[in-house]
């Protein structure tokens, strides 16, 4: 099963609480000022880190008095205590200290070979037996591993005496030493190559195991050279993340932009990191050498062209950046204004008050009266947050306080759900229109739901969701609020959520206001009138009434017939099965680690893009539309742009697998027959009980298998890499470019789930080897064979996802993971099973009876409520 | 030979195993006087209120509270302990009593435990019945300061509270325990205490002594004293190997439902959960009866959640027997595999995918 979810892809472990690494911090302790060291804890988890490495070690102090005393203090802390400890020291009686103080499960930092195994094994022990995670060092008894041979394999001599002892895999990171390199001695040469090489090997040879290391020694020879130091240590991460490297002790703030590094800087970092062979006579090290001379103390610039509204007063200038979306020169612009303003005795607010705002009402109404689509509203709201973000040191420096929002709102992605790209829409579009929006994510708990509307006081709670299951969760928040007593308005939406979920389930659960949202325009609508005084009271009771009525209309009658599942089943689809494909020319299965972005960016089906961003119409005619057409243009320039980045510098990689199996029809089931691993693997599908008119068929997908033998293939793709490149865009403030980024790694999976069908036809299966079919004719499905995907029409159980992604061991060969609530990880992916009847066909399954519902928990051998739970939108 | 852990794990696959309820409550309706209590130990202090002394003092009213409990339909008994430690019992000035009161209330537990399973034998039933030796979680901790103005002063220490919990664990082992339960756990770093105590003690033995760890929450949104939420608890006591975890006291079990929901779904072990007979009336009464607590928590049976249950303060022979009823024949809950991402947490859980 692959029932868990990474809360993040790469770690970054907080470095400044570490006396060896931060001047400050070492200078508070020996002070004795834990207080304004504390402070320096806090601020490391409010800037990000997920962990926090303390280190005591420094020869004039009491380390084990200093490290107690600080975990001790910091445990008084909920706001810092809330994040897992990192207990680092290179004296194992401090770590013992340490352990006794921290309540949680901290991660020990490190232990090694390097004084033999016994004692190695000891320390592990001790590990254990405090319940902690460790770093080893790849140190054994002869010294540090310096090739990658040598890391290698005192990595796998230290797991396997580790794992020999019961010592959990999960809970070991190797750490394979990172060394200086371009430090002119050849010998160095190879050390950032053999690092990155010894991480790939080492997560092979090691199930579960991590790996991690501290980025400072790798730039070692550029002490002094911040520019060369900062793009060394981005240059290595880009590489050796996608090798396997889980976690780093590194100053977040201090990383720069992979591809906002200057491209002749990038390549000679790489050059060297790499080893790449270089052309001309200089080595790699002495080409950098030289070029760092350059960057010395010399900072990014960049030549602007200066347009003709450049010229403007700059209060017209912010207005026209605002309305147009251009976020080149907003933080001058604002800063020139502020410094007017304030030489005229003005106030910082007043910025915000007066041409920003002006900006912001323009492009409100011209969104309100639907002169303006939401593109250009996200792009927008860039501009507006990164004038605000330059605004508020000052404001705060003034104490005063800000603009008053309109209104408090959360935003959250509920748990088991990582999709955002709705929810992050509707957030932007309050956050527009004056609400203070307070964005917990996704995976949120219902209980983070409940304390932050609490603590924060917040007017409303909106919820978002994509998949089915998120429903179920979306009640159990509901449910939580009634049992909290609270009262605040509920808003519900996310593409599975609907008006009669909605009235059914969550507003049955909940006293106050529950209100479906049905997209983004209606947003601001239904919150103005939320929290209007005079229209609140009917508001609400009108939809408490529309509510009703929909209850009411599915309690009586209007909906359709039922058939018995017997008589369901005795209605069934007779393929003919003299026409059921071959078996497959290259049966098994097959894993493809890095399909060609550019071929699948010719793949790509535009008009679902368009539509998330919520303008209506068929790609390509969209673009010629009288209405949304010049948005849809300049949606479409963007997401070009950015196409062209991501194919030419590889931001993203597209991996999938596929397999075929043996299997026959059992009824409404399939059974898998696993030759090789002498099993059988069930597929129980859902057959349709909505009476039909005369001679249609109550289908199942399991009538286009044959019962004498046939084959059914399955497949499941995703776009990984996504992370750092919106960790940018939000530390950035660029929603715009967020949202994008995500909405076309979305039409990258699909393109990839079409593409790959088309493979498997044509060549691994092998049925349709003559297949000619144009793009349009390929997203028009006009082939032989279908691949529904479970949570869908023809196959609403996302619970056979696991089965799926188990038969394609999907978690070991393209790193896809399901969230408890069966949502893929990375969210850009698509599963799916392959059925190649020529008869084969979409359908949907809609309302099923309580027998079926019976017979699937049999089949399925689980209990009654946890198949309720399954198939909950295909039940009364 | 079966392990004794075996052997829980094989009655506990068959269905859901009941354990016991409050002894507290039962002892109260007894009204002892301070003779009843005191005997004939001489002891400095009073000890009216010192229930767990009463093993040595008045055995038969412990054996009549087991016994009651076992025909009620325990298959579990949890020993009269709570406070047995020298923490606690200082206050009692009977610390040098502690071994004694552990060892004895373990051997009540067992050889009653013993005669319940020989007599089902002979009548051809093969129903195994287990004694856990019960662990509370004394009245200090290590993870908060009791004076706000100094948040990094600690009353005890790791150490020290180790060695208080090693002392009643060996006692209780050597009186007949079957595991040892660490119970009513309101904060994490005590329990983790705990675990270092009987993972010595294994060693000392050179035999699994098996764990059972039970959380106590103290507010709504799910986390108890030293602000770990459920999830993060699981994650920090993992390494304890426990044959159970679970939720005990708290609230009433309409209270701990979503929580004992959310455990059900990560912990690869058994679940035990044993609330509290509902909330405290304005008297501080529990006056839940019986076959309401039994219907709350027949629903977490009917979901497959659980795999024992019982009741804490306020439950009866009488809850445990309706308890007993109201889940007869239903499945126990599947354990779900072991999770194979690292699992890490501060007060909050945070993971890292394999």
């Amino acid at each position: 099963m692959t029932d868990n979810i990474s809360s993040a892809q790469f770690v970054n472990i907080g470095e400044r609480t570490n006396v060896t690494g931060s001047a400050r911090f070492k200078k508070l302790i020996m002070a004795d000022d834990y207080a304004a060291a504390v402070e320096v804890a806090r601020q490391q988890v409010e800037n990000g880190a997920q962990v926090i490495d303390v280190n005591m070690d420094e020869g004039l102090l009491d380390a084990v008095h200093a490290m107690t005393t600080f975990l001790k203090l910091i445990a008084a802390e909920p706001d810092i205590a809330r994040v897992p400890l990192m207990i680092d020291s290179s004296k194992w009686e401090v770590i013992e200290a340490g352990l006794k103080c921290v309540s949680g499960k901290p991660i020990v930092n490190s232990i090694s070979m390097k004084e033999g195994e016994e004692q190695f094994l000891e320390q592990a022990r001790k590990c254990m037996d405090y319940g902690a995670a460790a770093v080893v060092m790849a140190f054994d008894e002869v010294g540090q591993a310096d090739t990658k041979d040598r890391k290698v394999e005192i990595c796998k001599r230290a797991y396997d005496l580790l794992v020999g002892i019961g010592f959990p895999p999960e809970d070991i990171i190797f750490d394979p030493n990172v060394f200086a390199v371009a430090t002119g001695i050849e010998d160095h040469d190879r050390y950032g190559l053999d690092f990155i090489e010894a991480v790939r090997e080492i997560k092979a040879l090691c199930p579960y195991a991590k790996t991690s290391g501290g980025l400072s020694n790798l730039s070692f020879s550029f002490r002094g050279n911040e520019t060369v130091r900062r793009a060394m240590h981005s240059v290595f991460l880009y590489h050796a993340i996608p090798a396997g490297f889980d976690m780093a002790i590194v100053n977040a703030g201090q990383l720069d932009i992979y591809d906002e590094i200057d491209p002749v800087l990038r390549d000679a970092c790489e050059d060297v990191i790499l080893m790449r062979p270089v052309e001309g006579e200089e080595t790699a090290t002495e080409r950098l050498i030289n070029l760092a001379e350059s960057y010395r103390g010399k900072s990014k610039e960049e030549d602007k062209q200066a347009a003709e509204w450049r010229g403007w007063a700059v209060e017209k200038r912010l207005e026209h950046a605002l309305v147009k979306g251009i976020d080149a020169d907003v933080v001058e612009d604002t800063e020139e204004l502020r410094q007017a303003i304030f030489a005229a005795g003005g106030r910082p607010i007043e910025v915000i008050e007066g041409p920003l705002m002006d900006g912001m009402n323009v492009v409100g109404d011209l969104f309100g009266s639907g002169k303006m689509f939401l593109p250009q509203v996200v792009k927008s709201a860039r501009v507006m947050k990164k004038a605000v973000a330059h605004l508020i040191p000052f404001i705060e420096a003034e104490k005063e306080e800000g603009a008053k929002a309109k209104g408090k709102i959360i935003m959250a992605t509920v748990k088991g759900d990582v999709h955002d790209i709705g929810k992050n829409i509707v957030g932007v579009v309050l956050q527009c229109n004056g609400y203070e929006v307070i964005d917990l994510g996704v995976m949120v708990p219902w209980s983070t739901i409940l304390e932050t509307a609490k603590k924060e006081d917040v007017d409303m709670i909106g919820l978002s969701g994509l998949i089915t299951p998120s429903l179920d969760e979306m009640v159990t928040v509901a449910e939580e609020m009634q049992r909290a007593e609270m009262d605040i308005p509920l808003l519900i939406g996310g593409a599975t959520t609907s008006k009669v979920h909605t009235a059914l389930r969550i507003d049955g659960a909940y006293d106050g206001p529950v209100i479906h949202v049905l997209d983004a325009s209606r947003a601001v609508g239904v919150a103005s009138r939320l929290l209007s005084d005079t229209l609140r009271d009917d508001f609400v009771s009108e939809t408490a009434a529309d509510y009703e009525h929909v209850r009411d209309v599915r309690a009586g009658k209007g909906q359709s017939e039922l058939l018995s599942l017997a008589d369901a089943r005795a209605n069934f689809y007779d393929a003919y099965v003299g026409d059921k494909a071959a078996p497959p020319l290259k049966p098994g299965v097959h894993v493809f680690d890095d399909w060609s972005l550019a071929d699948l960016r010719d793949a790509i089906d535009w008009t679902p893009f368009f539509r998330a961003w919520e303008l209506h119409g068929t790609y390509p005619k969209i673009l010629q539309d009288e209405v949304v057409g010049e948005s849809a243009q300049s949606l479409w320039a963007d997401a070009q742009v950015m196409l062209d980045k991501i194919v030419e510098e590889k931001w993203l990689t597209a991996r999938g697998v596929c397999g075929f199996w043996p299997c026959a029809r059992d009824g409404d089931d399939v059974t898998i027959h696993r030759v090789r691993k002498e099993e059988h693997v069930v597929l129980p599908f859902l057959r349709q009980q909505v009476k039909k008119s005369r001679d249609r068929a109550n289908m199942c997908l399991a009538d286009f298998i044959d019962p004498a033998g046939d084959w059914i293939g399955g497949f499941a793709v995703g776009i990984h890499g996504i992370d750092d490149h919106i960790a940018r865009f939000q530390a950035d403030n660029d929603d715009y470019s967020d949202i994008l980024l995500k909405a076309l790694a979305d039409r990258f999976a699909e393109a990839f789930a079409e593409r790959l069908h088309q493979h498997v036809r044509t060549d691994l299966w092998g049925y349709a080897p003559g297949e000619q079919l144009t793009n349009e004719a390929l997203i028009k499905e006009q082939y032989r064979g279908i691949r529904p995907a479970p949570g869908y029409p023809a196959c609403p159980d996302h619970s056979l996802k696991p089965i799926l992604f188990d038969l394609l061991e999907a978690e070991k060969n393209v790193g896809l993971e399901l969230t408890e609530s069966f949502a893929m990880w990375p969210t850009a992916a698509v599963s799916g099973f392959y059925f190649g009847h020529p008869e084969s066909q979409y359908f949907g399954v809609a309302r099923i009876g309580r027998d079926q519902l019976e017979d699937y928990a049999r089949r399925r051998n689980v209990d009654l409520s946890t198949a309720e739970r399954w198939l909950r939108p295909n039940l009364d | 030979m079966t392990t004794v852990r075996e052997r829980l794990n094989a009655a506990a696959a068959k269905r859901v195993l009941i354990s016991d309820g409050a002894f507290g409550t039962q002892i109260q309706n007894r009204k002892l006087v301070e003779e009843d209590y005191a005997g004939d130990l001489g002891l400095k202090a009073d000890q009216k209120g010192n229930n767990d002394i009463l093993a040595l003092t008045r055995p038969d009213v412990i054996a009549d509270i087991t016994r009651a409990y076992f025909e009620a339909g325990s298959d579990i008994i949890a020993t009269n302990t709570f406070s047995a430690n020298v923490i606690s019992q200082a206050d009692y000035a009977a610390e040098a009593l502690v071994r004694d009161i552990n060892v004895e209330s373990a051997k009540i537990a067992r050889e009653l435990a013993d005669i319940f399973e020989a007599e089902d034998a002979k009548a051809g039933i093969d129903r195994p019945r287990f004694v856990a030796g019960a662990i509370g979680p004394t009245n200090k901790t290590l993870s908060l300061s009791p004076d706000v103005e100094d948040p990094g002063f600690r009353e005890i220490d790791f150490d020290y509270l180790t060695e208080v919990y090693h002392e009643q664990a060996a006692a209780l082992v050597e009186g007949g325990a079957d595991f040892i339960l660490i119970e009513t756990i309101f904060d994490t770093l005590n329990a983790k205490a705990g675990v270092m105590a009987v993972k010595q003690l294994e060693r000392e033995l050179g035999r699994d002594v098996p764990i059972m760890l039970s959380m106590t929450l103290t507010d709504l949104s799910g986390r108890n004293l030293s602000g770990h939420t459920v999830e993060a608890f699981w994650y920090a006591v993992r390494h304890a190997n426990p044959i159970t975890i679970g939720l005990n006291c708290s609230f009433g079990a309409e209270q701990l439902r979503p929580h004992i929901q959310l455990l059900s779904k990560i912990a690869d072990t058994l679940l035990l959960a044993y609330p509290n007979a509902g909330l405290p009336n304005e008297l501080g009464e529990y006056d839940e009866a019986p076959a309401t607590t039994a219907a709350l928590v027949r629903e977490w049976a009917e979901n497959g959640q659980v795999n024992i249950l019982g009741g804490c303060c306020g439950s009866s022979p009488d809850h445990i027997a309706a308890i007993a009823k109201a889940v007869e024949g239903l499945s126990p809950r599947q354990v779900p595999s072991r999770d194979t991402a690292m699992q890490l947490a501060g007060l909050e859980p945070f993971t890292i995918a394999a």
